[in-house]
């Protein structure tokens, strides 16, 4: 049995007008053929929108070619007959944990697939309860799923799949709505069940990090497959991956660049692979070099510290539900100052108190305790107008599409200045310029906030809140579920705004290689209090800490340790590829 | 806090009330509340709060839990409890203007706030011991005989089911939304009712076009998940009653005894 085979797999999407002819024809997938043996990992890579998820949908007959077949487990998927024997030996996992699990216990909503195959109920019960095993469920079986992260919910799905017992699970980026933690959950998962029960797995991403084990990766782009290989001859093509929207990991590229400056290293995909091919090839010509502390990174530490902190927080304290069960107390006895023009980096992993922190800064939430100020104010105050906070304090969530309501991008980012009161041509000139910052095409003002892409969705929704010229710019998450490049772009825009308007800004963020890219500070929160606020040079020596509480350095920074530790005199306070490059190359 | 709604949340225990079958619990409730409608004055409340009592202790859900499925009714209740107040003639206790409080007046208030709250207290009981699985189980069989008239008695209970597991999912999604559009300036309190109610705008349009969203993708979740509706499928925890139904019936049907015998004899 083979568990996928396309041929010149074609699909178009129709748009139909009202008297249901065709109006408008998007090629979603273009000739693709691919084979995926049995027992394989394969990973599929694309950006937003190369046709990834249409390819799966493809293989577990949801939808039909439109020229050329599709074979799953050697059955035609435009077969009829086959659907449900199609359906059921090829299971699919998707993107968001809620909307798939149907019912509101974990066990019955693993039940549901083999109820619908009319299985026996003795054998669905044993079905189950061996599902809910393999993934590490058992536990939970008759929670709810309300009370489940987001990478528990993954792995029911999973478990749901499972009790239709499978020959080959398709998973649709089901980690792009996690957090880290959650992500190895679920990739754990799937390698497990892919070493121990041999199914075939499938896996589409964007995150590089999580193909690095896959048998073989295939690299997608508008509609058609541009490279297949292992994840080793993949990666070693940084620069074509770049063009595709798409990136390595961060050792991976330092490799690749150190090899371009004519070192003789091979491309390496974890830092303690890294570590040992430049400690065997490299190391005997570097120069001893001390550490010492960037001089610009000091200048600016104390020039912020002579300012008046345009936040700060005293023994600032919040409870949610005070005096009932689910008392659960978010941020705990936390004191920082934010000082005007910072650039901060919040992290910290889910339940970390983070989400809590920023909606004290705009006055969502009062301190149950403690006091957090405003530009010296007490903004739990009586007096205190904190409708006119949330001006000042902007704060953009993680989903623009909580949000965006308007009938064009143009009027929804009105909403905030009009709720300002500004209006006419005031009001105008005020949209007009947070769109033009953001980088939204006037072409687009006009057109529906819901018909625009994840990435310029999310740069509306940042307009929105930049339109009210706040002076603090909070961001919770705004990379998240974007492809690598769409991240690095939001990202770098980010950077300008800050740049071109002097904003104080304050990033929450999983990633560490961002904020170590772009933070003057950090803040590591930890189980609601704050764990360290230095600058990310100080913040990323304590990898051992940081491990600890679910959190890692920059894999830059890791490598530069795990030489240190064998013995080769590199910096160890390195934090970017650009430094670590300077760091390994002899003068 | 929208979060802290528990009316038709599932509290997970293992009681034997968790344990009776759904149809049991269905056909209880439903005598339930007729009977709450059977006696006319206070001694009849003494009978339900006793029988009440009984199945709150035997379903080892805290009472606090149970009460806090009341917050979301407390306007209605206010209303109701309100408008009998001062809507019932009487003899007349005090007097301001045109508003008039009277003893029956204030008797009728409490007897009808009374019956409000055990009737959410009794429904909210079946909610919180039953599933929703099990729940829409039950009364798919037992209104199975409507098929007989094309009735989509399946596809209303999967209906139903979903409506339930996404209630906790739309509203903390709800709380997010306004959040949000507070943080951009949203004053959702102030105002008169139309400024109030235009104010919602950009509350609903996000909530209801994510539920669309989430919609079509539960639908091809399902579907992946080889689900086609209730030809051929089977039950992981079919329905039979058991000895322990027996016994709920009978405690069913002395409550019921009760009631009637005290409407009938002592015309309560």
């Amino acid at each position: 049995m083979i568990p996928v085979v396309t041929k010149g797999l074609v699909h178009d999407y129709v748009t139909r007008d009202e008297e249901g002819n065709a109006s408008e024809t998007k090629r979603a997938l273009d000739h693709v053929e691919i084979t995926v043996e049995e027992g394989q990992f394969v990973a599929i890579l694309g950006a937003n929108g190369s046709g990834k998820s249409t390819l799966a949908k493809h293989i577990n007959a949801l939808l039909l070619p439109s020229d050329g077949t599709v074979l799953t487990c050697d059955m035609d998927t435009a077969d009829d007959s086959y659907l449900w024997e199609i359906r059921k030996n090829a299971g699919m996992v998707f993107q968001n944990p809620d909307n798939q699990i149907v019912a509101s216990v974990v066990e019955e909503d693993v039940g549901f697939g083999p109820e619908n195959l009319g299985v026996p109920t003795e054998e669905i019960l044993t079905r189950v309860s061996d599902s809910l095993r393999a993934v590490g469920m058992t536990a939970y079986k008759s929670t709810s799923p309300n009370k489940l992260s987001g990478g528990q919910k993954q792995r029911v799905a999973i478990a749901g799949i499972l009790a239709m017992e499978p020959r080959c699970i398709l998973l649709d980026e089901p980690t792009a709505m996690l957090d880290p933690i959650g992500r190895r959950e679920v990739l754990e998962t799937v390698h497990r069940l892919n070493r121990e029960k041999n199914i075939t797995v499938l896996l589409i991403t964007h995150y590089m990090e999580e193909v690095i084990d896959a048998d073989r990766v295939i690299v997608m782009r508008d509609g058609t497959v541009r490279m297949q290989g292992t994840p080793r001859e993949i990666f070693s093509r940084v620069e074509e991956l770049k063009d595709l929207r798409l990136e390595v990991p961060q050792v991976t590229e330092l490799s690749h660049e150190l090899a371009k400056r004519g070192l003789p290293m091979k491309i390496t995909l974890t830092p303690e692979e890294f570590a040992e091919e430049y400690a065997a090839k490299c190391a005997g010509n570097l120069p001893v070099r001390a550490n010492k502390e960037n001089a610009a990174e000091s200048a600016r530490k104390e020039t912020a510290a002579d300012a008046a902190p345009v936040l700060s927080l005293r023994d600032a304290k919040f409870v949610y539900g005070e005096g009932t069960a689910f008392e659960k107390t978010a941020v705990d006895d936390v004191t920082v100052d934010v000082y005007p023009g910072e650039y901060i980096g919040l992290i910290g992993h889910t339940g970390s108190g983070k989400s809590t922190l920023i909606q004290l800064f705009n006055g969502l939430e009062k301190p149950t305790s403690g006091t957090v100020c405003f530009e010296g104010e007490d903004i739990a105050g009586d007096k205190y107008n904190r409708r006119e906070l949330r001006f000042n304090v902007g704060l953009v969530f993680q989903y623009p599409d909580h949000q965006l309501f308007e009938t064009t991008v143009f009027q929804d980012v009105c909403y905030g200045p009009k709720n300002q009161g500004l209006a006419g041509d005031e009001l105008k000139e005020r949209a007009e310029w947070a769109l033009r910052l953001v980088g939204v095409d006037e072409s687009q003002w006009q057109s529906s906030p819901f018909e625009l892409s994840g990435g310029q969705k999310r740069r509306v929704a940042i307009a929105g809140v930049l339109a009210m010229k706040p002076k603090v710019l909070v961001l919770d998450e705004p990379t998240a579920g974007l492809d690598p490049g769409g991240r690095d772009e939001i990202l770098s825009e980010i950077d300008r705004i800050r740049k071109e308007t002097g904003m104080t800004v304050i990033l929450v963020s999983h990633r560490m290689e961002d904020v170590a890219r772009y933070a003057d500070r950090l803040i590591v929160m930890n189980d609601g209090k704050v764990l360290y606020a230095d600058t990310p040079r100080e913040v990323f020596k304590h990898r051992a800490e940081l491990t600890e509480v679910g959190l890692e350095v920059p894999q830059v920074t890791q490598v530069m340790q795990l030489l240190k530790e064998r013995g080769i005199p590199v910096p160890t306070d390195i934090i970017t590829t650009e430094e670590a490059i300077k760091a390994l190359l002899p003068e | 806090m929208l979060r802290d709604i528990t009316i038709g949340q599932y509290y997970p225990a293992e009681s034997c009330i968790h344990r009776l079958d759904p149809r049991t619990k269905i056909v209880g409730t439903m005598l339930y509340i007729i009977s709450l409608f059977l006696f006319k004055s206070f001694p009849g409340f003494i009978v339900v709060v006793t029988a009440y009592t009984g199945i709150l202790i035997l379903s080892h859900v805290p009472f606090s839990y149970v009460i806090r499925g009341l917050k979301p009714i407390l306007l209605i209740l206010f209303i109701t409890v309100f408008f009998n107040i001062l809507a019932t003639k009487g003899t007349v206790l005090w007097q301001w203007k045109a508003i008039t409080i009277t003893k029956e007046g204030l008797q009728r208030g409490a007897f009808m706030g009374f019956r409000l709250i055990l009737l959410i207290l009794g429904t909210s009981m079946m909610t919180y011991t039953t599933t929703p699985n099990q729940l829409t189980d039950g009364l798919e069989r037992l209104m199975a005989p409507l098929k007989v008239l094309h009735f989509p008695v399946h596809e209303m209970a999967m209906m139903m089911s979903i409506a339930l597991r996404f209630i906790p999912i739309l509203t903390e999604e709800a709380t997010r939304i306004r959040k949000a559009q507070t943080a951009r300036g949203a004053d959702m309190e102030s105002g008169g009712l139309i400024k109030r109610a235009k104010s919602m705008v950009p509350l609903f349009i996000p909530l209801l076009v994510s539920a669309f969203h989430r919609a079509f993708d539960l639908a091809m979740a399902m579907e992946a998940r080889c689900y086609h509706g209730g030809k051929g499928r089977t039950k992981m925890k079919p329905l039979r009653y058991r000895l322990r139904d027996a016994f709920a019936y009978l405690y069913l049907g002395c409550y019921l005894g009760t009631i009637i015998l005290l409407r009938v004899w002592l015309k309560i």
